[in-house]
């Protein structure tokens, strides 16, 4: 009946405004996200194509080594994978700390020194990436070539560069929010700075320490420019670099799985950060979602 | 009392100003007389001194390699003193785009015409979808967040690999529409089309337009538009006059923000186009991937930065301002 009614009512006058809004949103978010799920089915195929089904199996995720043609048993695939995540460790390991002492740093940092180191940090965060790679790319075969050598070493490097602003960002934004009353209580109270720093600050920084980590761990799973430019053999190809150069020939399904295997390590990650994120933050009256949601922004 | 009353009262910006400057004197003391002077500033030096290291140096090294000479075998030589500079490769690259043989010049002109087109249709979309999330999706908003976010989890390349699955000759597009006799047979999408390549980067960067939007607009507010409204407006004319000016600066902030990676972009080109709708990242990468192309590279980066520096100072600039405000 009232269905009824809605439709008499979208009949007469189609055009009210939030109907042609609505229509748009759900068409844009279905242009968005279907293809990618189209793609992830594909990586289900029985069959070479990418374009017709042909039934369902796991021959491109975990096939026959004899064939070597799955994510599992394709040499090149696997050291892509351990590649991939490799990188992604250890630029977590070295820009969440990074970030976040630097967020700390410039936060409490009077003069002119702070404005400056804040502002190459964005320009680093903002700048084209293929600008970024190229250039590090330059000073690492020919400046610095005696002390880097491309690979894994240069490539954690360059991800480290720009993936830093992110810990800066959550770790600021943090800041801000908490304002500094605990820390001052805990030192009217006799903690030095240094205990009042360690015991008081830090806990409550750990939520946007948690959340960067997710951050960093997916963008840098993700990332191909500059990695691309700073490996030096195959070996030390990521998966998102030995999916680019496939798609650029005529990929098997196997790269399907690639990109599928990359796109649930991101969303674990997000998913690991954002449940961890909640947790830690229980009991703070803001919302987690909405707060973990503005940090990508 | 009275002299209060008579005295010319401060502006509001003078109050702001002042209580500003009394909390950092305030802090200041606190800090000076808890803290070392080093003490802070210790804490920010690792990542400084990092960013001086992988990110100021390189560029110079940019500049020493494009403004460098080559030995004997055509290799590069960067040259680190500035007063020794050459400027042969440089003037060379800006021949291929301005001289006589214009090698260069259609991708420059095709990035000139691409970015726009894609940015404008972000935009006019991205404002549609984010006006209507943050004014109209109701109890459904949390949903709709997540939806418009999700692109953000998942990697550009699978985003476009995407497409160029269902883009193929035999893809699924072409199926259906030669199914529902829209053409009568396949269209070949990834020949480069200048079509394909433009929906691709909007496809690819349209989130980035979106959720700034989105923030900006549900944080108007709902009074103002019904001041506006109980004035008399139509709603056409409340949106006319008082939505669209208030986000003004969110509109550009999106611009910038989509434009700046397309500008650098090559993958998206690589993925859905041919040599045929080659872009500026796609001279910079063939430069770079090429033996002994790094001062045609340095040259072309420089270029680039020339072209984005403004717009990129510009963005920098208002989100510090942004910053200081909230």
């Amino acid at each position: 009946m009232s269905a009824n009614v809605g439709v008499r009512r979208w009949w007469r006058d189609p055009w009210r405004k939030p109907r042609v809004l609505q229509t748009l949103t759900w068409g844009y978010l279905t242009w968005s996200i279907v293809p990618v799920l189209i793609a992830v089915a594909f990586s289900f195929n029985a069959g070479r194509s990418r374009s017709a089904w042909q039934g369902f199996s796991l021959r491109w995720w975990v096939g026959s080594p004899s064939a070597a043609e799955s994510l599992l048993y394709s040499p090149d695939l696997r050291t892509a994978v351990v590649q991939s995540l490799r990188l992604s460790f250890l630029t977590v390991l070295v820009a969440v700390p990074l970030g976040t002492l630097f967020a700390i740093g410039i936060d409490r940092w009077r003069g002119r020194g702070p404005g400056v180191a804040n502002f190459t940090m964005l320009l680093s965060f903002v700048v084209p990436e293929i600008i970024l790679g190229v250039a590090l790319f330059l000073a690492f075969t020919y400046l610095m070539r005696s002390v880097v050598h491309l690979g894994t070493f240069a490539q954690v490097l360059g991800l480290v560069t720009f993936q830093v602003s992110y810990p800066v960002i959550v770790v600021r934004a943090r800041l801000l929010s908490i304002g500094k009353e605990y820390e001052e209580a805990a030192m009217d109270l006799g903690a030095p700075p240094t205990q009042s720093i360690r015991r008081v600050l830090m806990p409550l920084l750990y939520p946007a320490i948690f959340a960067s980590a997710a951050l960093v761990f997916a963008d840098s799973i993700d990332d191909f420019v500059v990695v691309r430019y700073l490996s030096s053999t195959s070996a030390t190809e990521p998966l998102s670099v030995k999916i680019y150069t496939a798609a650029r020939a005529a990929p098997p399904p196997s790269v399907n799985a690639a990109a599928s295997f990359m796109l649930f390590s991101t969303l674990l990650a997000i998913t690991v950060g954002f449940l961890v994120y909640r947790r830690i933050t229980r009991g703070e009256r803001r919302s987690a979602a909405r707060e973990f949601i503005g940090f990508q922004v | 009392m009275r002299s209060e009353v008579t005295a010319p009262a401060p502006g509001r910006g003078d109050q702001r100003v002042t209580r500003k400057r009394a909390r950092a004197v305030t802090d200041g003391a606190r800090s000076r007389a808890l803290y070392p002077r080093w003490y802070w500033p210790s804490f920010a030096a690792p990542a400084t001194v990092w960013l001086a290291v992988l990110f100021v140096l390189p560029f110079f090294v940019v500049f020493a390699v494009a403004f460098g000479t080559t030995d004997l075998f055509g290799n590069p030589l960067p040259v680190y003193q500035p007063w020794y500079w050459s400027t042969s490769t440089f003037t060379g690259t800006l021949q291929r785009f301005f001289g006589a043989d214009a090698f260069y010049r259609p991708a420059l002109v095709r990035t000139l015409v691409f970015v726009p087109v894609a940015s404008l249709l972000c935009l006019v979309f991205g404002y549609a979808i984010a006006y209507y999330v943050a004014r109209h999706s109701g109890r459904r908003k949390g949903l709709f967040l997540v939806l418009l976010i999700s692109p953000f989890w998942i990697s550009y390349l699978m985003r476009v690999y995407a497409w160029q699955g269902l883009l193929q000759p035999d893809g699924l597009i072409n199926k259906v529409l030669v199914a529902v006799h829209l053409v009568g047979t396949p269209i070949n999408w990834l020949e480069g089309k200048p079509l394909t390549v433009i929906l691709g980067l909007v496809y690819g960067y349209i989130p980035y337009m979106i959720l700034p939007l989105f923030g900006f607009l549900d944080r108007i507010d709902p009074n103002l538009l019904e001041a506006g409204r109980d004035l008399g407006a139509s709603p056409a004319k409340t949106f006319l006059r008082v939505t669209l000016p208030l986000s003004r600066q969110a509109i550009l902030a999106g611009m910038i923000i989509v434009a700046l990676p397309m500008f650098g972009d090559y993958y998206t080109n690589d993925l859905l186009g041919s040599t045929r709708t080659a872009m500026f990242g796609n001279l910079i990468d063939t430069a770079v991937e090429s033996p002994g192309g790094g001062p045609q590279a340095g040259s072309l980066v420089l270029m680039l930065m020339v072209l984005l520096i403004v717009p990129l100072l510009y963005y920098l600039h208002s989100t510090r301002k942004a910053q200081e405000v909230g």
